[in-house]
This record gives structure tokens, C-alpha cells and sequence, in this order.
């Protein structure tokens, strides 16, 4: 088992005739998932490496069953893609991209909830989803995570992502599903989401969940552990010793209040039983732990 | 961390950086006269001005606009008023004066280098009033109080009840009836009622549209005759929607940075000035906090947080080392990468690459893991030597660079 996607994902990569898209999609391939489509309206009909790419998502999922995809679009187009992927009817988008206007992503994540709210959006400006021996979408490197579970995996950062895989298959520990959500200021899934669906996943027993400095996700997060969860969860927060000071301005440190500080986080965590790590290697120690005891 | 509390300003600019996620430019703060010509550009009432470098800029200013005017030191900081950088000249001869006084003046680190030179204005009301990014609510947040003029985190700890807040759902925008409310439910004098509702709309408008991350009133000002009228203006930018403005290039020309910032920004590079002697290079945001934690664990102060993004390819490499080089107060770097599509020869070569690139002063401890790591490490053994040395783990590395750089 696994969370939001597994072998039964069929993928359109909107954007794979582009250089990130060519070469993420066909390393996506070569793991295994299944890359059915991709898109560009001035492409359509011609084909990247066997894969045929059509004009919008509609055709593409009309033509090939797709049920997910993959955005790979440069930032000033995300927004378009966004919502030509849900109005395919596509239920999974992974948005890689970095760098989109953070007044883009509040719009796009808002109409979704309103317009499409069957459609789970990943992201933007995250490393994607990592089901082991099954799928993988975006730019994580499949060959540092071990399949199999029992440990799921929720990071706000990308090379942290790598890190916590890594740490994990260095002890033999199979990951069920490793969800990169992404750093930006409105994620399109939340570290709640992911929780959540671990939570009601029967192969995930035990959750690693990688935090960073700024927002509250990861106070929400551990409100959340702390009320709905019984499986046990070992954190890391990056940016523990980074200097104290205002966000944005005089608005934006009354809406954080408190919060945001790597200690604060901490702190909540630990108060809601997580095992919290000082750096990824101790998260990792932490983690292998908690698997000995389950 | 108390004790790191002198370096306001780059604390400040640090950790809005870090608190971004990466990689990804810094966001554009706006002086005040920019940020009001942001405003007038979307309709809103200012005041008029005009920038001076000088006191002969200032005087010429003043006598352009008539007397009386307000003498405002331009810096991207508050507490301008209690620092003596905001002043009333009745006179061209007061303007003469408080000009003098207040260019050069330091006001939390900031040197004052330009003034705005404003017609003043007669106050009877001030208010204050935002839009920003509620992350938690995944909404714009207005927030409007009638105690205006002052520091609005003393009002929002003693007495939350004076600010009157909205959430704008971005895919419907803020509605005539929603402003209304929102204005009505803040208690400002009824006479402004009707301009603030229009001026806040306009705000909302400039934010959105401008692509702000933040903008701010304070104070929004009700006149003896009955206008409102904005009297202060800070804006800050996301640098990701710079496609779409144009504009945004003149506000980053005034971005403050120290050298090593602006040797760094010219290379491309996400790079924070830090006050350490550790030089730190690692690839992603993520691992580069990390690498600064592990620093500061064991005893050490990081120079600088740097990622290089996850390719780690030479030419990049070589950019971050000269730009670390060039920092007097490094005494060693430590180089830490994690290959994940990367490959660990990749990267090995990309560092050769960038040593016969660079004539490098300080010693070097780099970790490498991930993707091949062993064959990487296999690249970099007959390179190894007093200068650039290696670790197997982070926690190690971090060690060796701090003794390096206490030695």
C-alpha cells in the first residue's frame, strides 16, 4: 500500500517536450511509472521517445486514461497548466516548477477548492512523490529510496527529501510513499494531508516528517499528530540556529504570532510525542529506533 | 542567538530569505517614495515629493514643492521617527538643517543615503492599514485599526479588539461589501468611511496585481478637511512574478547588500551574508540550513549560507568558491553535497574543475554522499591533501571545518 499514488498511475507530463520535463519524464520512466502522455499545444500529434504528446490535458487523458500529471512548465505558465490539468479531470497534479508568484498559487489552490475539490495538487516547488519499486513522480532520485515500508515520509525540502530516503535505506528501511510537499508559501498539499493519509495507510507505521523555519505547517502539524494520530513520527526542523528576526513587516509578524521559529516548532513537536532529531542523521537514528521498537 | 541580536539588518534580511523557500531571489523591499509611487500608480492619494542625494538636492526640493515639508530619511528599516529621520522643516533654512542632520545618520545599521522631501500634511486621525498572505488560512488577510501612527504589534498585543480584519478568498477578490464591513467594523471617524473603503480597494488591487507580498499603511491619515490620504508606504516585492514587472528592476538596483551579497547576487548565486569564519556551500536550501545548524552545533559560526541547487556542476561551483574566497573573514569552508539525481563523479569533477578554476586561500572540508558517493570519493582521493581534506558524514565535517577555522 501506499499514499496517493502506486502502480495503477498513469502520468501526462505537461511540458515533456522541454529539456526538464524530456529528462525527468523518461528518468521517471525508466523507474517504472507509468508515463502515458505529455503535453504542448504546439507539439501535439509528435511523440518524445514513444510517448505521444497532445495539446491540453482533456485530449491526453481522453486518448490514454491518464490520471495524474506532472507539471513541468516554466513559472509564468503554471497557472494555466494548473487548471488544464483539473479540468481534464485529472485527480493528481505534481507541480515541479519553482519560482511561481505566490499570488498565483493562492489563486490557483482557491479556485481548486472551490471549482475542482476532488483535484490533490502537489506543490509547486516540490522534488514530487515517491511510491518505491512503483512510481515515481518528479525529480527524486528512485534509487536511494527502498520499497516496502514500514516509514512514510513528508518533507518540506527537496535535498532534505534525498537526505531522509537516504538515511533510511543506509539502515534497510523500505519507505511506503515520500512526499516531497515543497517550501512554497501556499503548498498545494500540506503536511495535515499527508499525515492524514499515512494515518489511515495500514502498510505505514511510522511517519518521518521534515520541517523548515517560517509559517506555522509544521505547529498545525503537530496539533494534528497530537489529536489524530497514533502512529509515531520522528521530525526534523532545518534551520534551528538560523538568527532570530522579523519575516514581513509588521502584518506578517502579527499573522506568524509566535511561530516560525525552528525552536517553536520543535517544541510543539516534542509536546505532541515526536521524536524530534537536531540534524537529518539524528532524525534518521531516531527513526530506525522507533521501526526496532514496532 | 541573543548575542547575535547587533546584526539586525542582516538578520532580518536572513531569515525572510531562509523563511522563503529556495532556490529563489530574495523578495524586493521598497523604499517609502517608491512604495508610494507603486500606490499613485493604482490610484491612491500621496502626497507629492522628491528624492535627494544631498542638501543642495533637499533645499532645491523644498523650494520646488513650498514650504512646509517633512524631511523623511529613506531607509528599508522602522523607527524612523524615533531615530530622528523623520522631521518637520517650516523653513528651507529647517530643511537646510535637518537635511545635514539626517543624511549619513545610522538607524538600526542603516546608513541614511537618500531623503524624500514631501509636502506635509495636517493630521486629525491616523489609521493603519495592511494586506499580506494569511499561510495558514491560505487567504489574504486585511487588517485596518483606527490606532494608527504607532507600532501595530503593540496594538495587536494590547488591545486586538482595535484591528479589524478581513479574509479576501484570492479567487473572488475583495468586494465592495466585504471592504465595508470590514472599514465599518474598525470604528474609524464615519467621515472616512466612504474614501477608506475606496483607497483599501485600491490597495488590495496594488497587491494583488503588483504581485506584493506585503503592503502597508501606516498611517493612512484623515485631514482637517475630510480626505483620507496615505502618509507612509512599505511594500515589499516577490521577486518570483519579476516576468510580469518590469519595474521590479529599478527596485532591486536599491536593494541593500553587503559586497560579498553583491558579488554573490552578480554571480546568481542564493547567497546570506552571515558574520562567522565558516564558509558554507552546500546544494539545496533545505541541506544549506541544515549545514549552518550543524555548524553552529559543534561550536562553529557559519560566514554565510549558500546553495548552489542540486546540479553542483563546476562552473557553479567555482562561482561559489571565488565568492566565499573573497570574504576576509573565512577561515575554512566546508563544501557539503548530497547527490540525488546528481551523481557523485559529477560532482567530484565539478569540484576539481572548480579548485584549478580558483586559486582557493582557505582549507577545505567537503562530505560527500548520496548517488555514488563512493565513486566520487574514489575521483577526489589523489586531490586530497592539507588544503581540501574529507568527511563521511555531516556531523564530521562540521567538526573539522570548525577546528580548521579556530586554528
Amino acid at each position: 500500500m501506499s499514499i496517493f499514488v502506486n502502480s495503477d498511475t498513469k502520468v501526462v507530463y505537461q511540458g515533456l517536450t522541454g529539456s526538464q520535463g524530456r529528462y525527468y519524464g523518461m528518468l521517471n520512466r525508466d523507474y517504472g511509472t507509468n508515463v502515458v502522455a505529455g503535453t504542448n499545444p504546439r507539439k501535439a500529434g509528435t511523440d518524445v521517445e514513444g510517448v505521444p504528446v497532445f495539446a491540453n490535458c482533456t485530449e491526453a487523458v481522453a486518448a490514454t486514461g491518464a490520471n495524474a500529471s506532472c507539471i513541468f512548465i516554466p513559472a509564468p505558465g503554471v497557472f494555466a497548466a494548473v487548471m488544464d490539468a483539473a479540468e481534464a479531470g485529472i485527480e493528481f497534479v505534481a507541480c515541479i516548477t519553482e519560482g511561481v508568484p505566490a499570488h498565483d498559487e493562492a489563486r490557483f489552490f482557491n479556485m481548486l477548492k472551490r471549482d475542482y475539490p476532488h483535484v490533490r495538487l502537489l506543490g509547486p516547488n516540490c522534488p514530487g512523490i515517491i511510491t518505491p519499486g512503483e512510481c515515481n513522480i518528479g525529480i527524486t532520485a528512485g534509487h536511494i529510496a527502498k520499497p516496502g515500508g514500514p516509514v512514510g515520509i513528508v518533507s518540506r525540502s527537496g535535498t532534505l527529501t534525498y537526505q531522509a530516503l537516504y538515511e533510511l535505506q543506509q539502515k534497510d528501511i523500505g519507505v511506503t510513499t515520500c512526499v516531497g510537499i515543497g517550501g512554497d508559501p501556499v503548498p498545494g498539499t500540506s503536511f495535515i494531508d499527508c499525515l492524514d493519509a499515512f494515518e489511515a495507510d495500514p502498510d505505514t507505521k511510522a511517519v518521518m516528517m521534515i520541517g523548515e523555519i517560517g509559517g506555522s505547517a509544521e505547529e498545525e502539524a503537530a496539533a494534528f499528530i497530537k489529536h489524530h494520530m497514533s502512529k509515531p513520527v520522528s521530525s526534523y526542523i532545518a534551520g534551528v540556529t538560523a538568527p532570530p528576526g522579523k519575516k514581513m513587516g509588521h502584518a506578517g509578524a502579527i499573522v506568524s504570532g509566535g511561530k516560525g521559529t525552528a525552536a517553536a516548532k520543535m517544541d510543539a513537536l516534542r509536546d505532541a510525542g515526536v521524536r524530534v532529531g537536531l540534524n537529518p542523521t539524528e532524525a534518521g537514528e531516531l527513526m530506525a529506533e522507533i521501526v526496532a521498537g514496532l | 542567538m541573543a548575542g547575535l541580536s547587533f546584526l539586525a539588518l542582516r538578520h532580518q534580511r536572513s531569515i525572510r530569505y531562509l523563511m522563503r523557500s529556495a532556490p529563489m531571489l530574495p523578495a524586493v523591499d521598497l523604499f517609502e517614495y517608491q512604495g508610494k509611487q507603486f500606490f499613485k500608480g493604482y490610484g491612491m492619494p500621496v502626497s507629492d515629493g522628491e528624492v535627494a542625494f544631498s542638501v543642495d538636492e533637499a533645499v532645491a526640493a523644498a523650494e520646488r514643492l513650498g514650504t512646509p515639508v517633512m524631511v523623511k530619511a529613506q531607509v528599508h528599516t522602522g523607527g524612523r521617527g524615533k531615530a530622528g529621520g523623520v522631521k518637520f522643516a517650516a523653513s528651507v533654512d529647517d530643511v537646510q538643517n535637518h537635511a545635514s542632520n539626517i543624511l549619513g545618520l545610522d538607524i538600526n545599521g542603516h546608513i541614511v543615503r537618500r531623503l524624500w522631501i514631501e509636502k506635509a500634511s495636517d493630521i486629525s486621525e491616523e489609521y493603519y492599514a495592511s494586506f499580506t498572505l494569511d499561510r495558514s488560512a491560505k487567504k489574504h488577510l486585511g487588517m485596518l485599526s483606527a490606532e494608527g501612527g504607532v507600532e501595530i504589534e503593540t496594538v495587536a498585543a494590547e488591545n486586538p479588539d482595535a484591528i479589524s480584519k478581513v479574509l479576501v478568498d484570492p479567487a473572488e477578490g475583495l468586494t465592495e461589501e466585504a471592504a465595508r464591513a470590514w472599514v465599518e467594523g474598525a470604528n474609524l471617524n464615519p467621515a472616512a468611511t466612504d474614501q477608506a473603503v475606496e483607497i483599501l480597494r485600491k490597495l488590495y488591487v496594488a497587491y494583488t496585481e503588483g504581485d506584493a507580498d506585503l503592503v502597508e499603511i501606516n498611517p493612512l491619515i484623515l485631514t482637517p478637511e475630510g480626505r483620507v490620504h496615505v502618509l507612509d508606504a512599505k511594500v515589499t516585492l516577490d521577486a518570483n512574478a519579476v516576468f510580469r514587472h518590469d519595474d521590479y528592476a529599478q527596485y532591486d538596483e536599491t536593494q541593500p547588500r553587503d559586497e560579498r551579497e553583491e558579488a554573490a547576487h552578480a554571480k546568481g548565486l542564493q547567497y546570506v551574508g552571515l558574520a562567522g569564519s565558516v564558509g558554507v556551500i552546500a546544494n539545496g536550501a533545505g541541506l544549506a540550513m541544515s549545514t549552518v545548524d550543524v555548524v553552529n552545533q559543534v561550536g562553529g559560526k557559519p560566514a554565510n549560507f549558500l546553495d548552489i541547487g542540486g546540479g553542483a556542476n563546476a562552473q557553479v561551483m567555482a562561482n561559489a568558491l571565488e565568492v566565499i574566497n573573497n570574504d576576509p573573514d573565512v577561515r575554512a569552508i566546508f563544501i557539503n553535497i548530497f547527490g540525488g539525481i546528481t551523481r557523485g563523479e559529477e560532482v567530484a569533477n565539478g569540484i576539481i574543475g572548480a579548485l584549478d578554476a580558483v586559486d582557493i586561500e582557505a582549507p577545505i572540508v567537503l562530505r560527500l554522499d548520496g548517488t555514488n558517493a563512493a565513486e566520487g570519493r574514489e575521483i577526489l582521493a589523489p586531490h586530497l591533501n592539507e588544503k581540501l581534506v574529507m568527511e563521511p558524514t555531516m556531523l564530521d565535517a562540521a567538526r573539522r571545518a570548525v577546528a580548521m577555522a579556530a586554528a
